[in-house]
């Protein structure tokens, strides 16, 4: 089960550019690597996170087996009305998992 | 020094003793007061700056890469490649006009070189991400920004890895 931290300031003001932190616990195998046999462990990663705003994209990344294991993903966007900001991160063997958090625009 | 070359062993099948020998061999250089990363080893096939400027150009194509308005953020001495702290930034209005469309990061000893590509807009507010990403090995790191009006910025940043990513620990 995958663990997700997000931090999101609670109330923002209407135009305010603000910080979305997150981080995800995942190992990020790259395929790379052998174990202690000398077969090479498959690779396991996340390969994509994107934010969407009431349900309008703002942010996505691409991520490759570069990223360190338990991303932290940082990022901006502008406070346009209060809703739902919702996080996903999809994978490798059908690794996703969706948080959603609310902002209040005042 | 030569004695910590030789007993350098190919990387490819590393084994937690591979490890300790490696790391034993750094100590060993930096007693003499050499750099870490002179006992750099022969990683496995990992991207070479060819392979880095073919990265680029496939996703700049041929337009002009011009140095300025982005920053690349990373620390001079990382002590651990597995995780290295990076920010890029890019200096824009970041208006419906004006904006950055894309950030792409490269690297030049890692077995790939592509790190990550965002995709921002307008509605992002202000072109910067931060991530943390692994490093194989000391290297050069190249941060892209692609703008709405077809400019592309390039920064990149030196790195030093003194623990490269990838040796340290034993998948499970």
């Amino acid at each position: 089960m995958s663990h997700a931290l997000i931090s999101v300031p609670k109330a923002v003001k209407r135009g305010q550019v603000f910080e979305i932190k997150t981080l995800i616990s995942h190992r990020m195998e790259t395929g790379f690597r052998a174990d202690a046999k000398g077969q090479l462990v498959p690779r396991d990663i996340i390969q994509r996170f994107t934010c969407t705003y009431n349900g309008v994209e703002v942010f996505n990344l691409k991520l490759s087996p570069a990223i360190a294991a338990n991303p932290f993903i940082s990022f901006f966007t502008v406070a346009t009305e209060s809703g739902t900001i919702a996080l996903r991160w999809t994978g490798d063997n059908g690794f996703a998992v969706e948080e959603t958090v609310s902002i209040k625009v005042e | 020094m030569d004695e910590a070359m030789t007993h350098v062993p190919p990387l490819r099948a590393a084994t937690r003793r591979v490890f300790l020998v490696r790391s034993s061999g750094a100590t060993a250089a930096l007693v003499l007061g050499a750099s870490a990363a002179t006992v750099s080893h022969a990683p496995p096939a990992h991207a070479t700056p060819a392979m880095l400027e073919a990265a680029i150009r496939g996703v700049v194509g041929n337009a002009p890469l011009r140095p300025g308005k982005i920053t690349l953020d990373l620390p001079p001495l990382a002590e651990n490649g597995n995780s290295v702290s990076m920010t890029v930034s890019v200096d824009s209005p970041m208006t419906e006009a004006d904006h950055v469309k894309a950030i792409h990061v490269f690297n030049e000893k890692n077995p790939q070189p592509h790190v990550l590509s965002a995709a921002l807009g307008p509605r992002a507010g202000r072109a910067q991400l931060t991530a943390r990403i692994k490093l194989n090995d000391s290297q050069t790191v190249v941060a892209i920004a692609e703008t709405s009006v077809g400019e592309f910025w390039r920064a990149s940043a030196e790195v030093i890895v003194t623990l490269a990513a990838c040796v340290e620990e034993q998948p499970s």
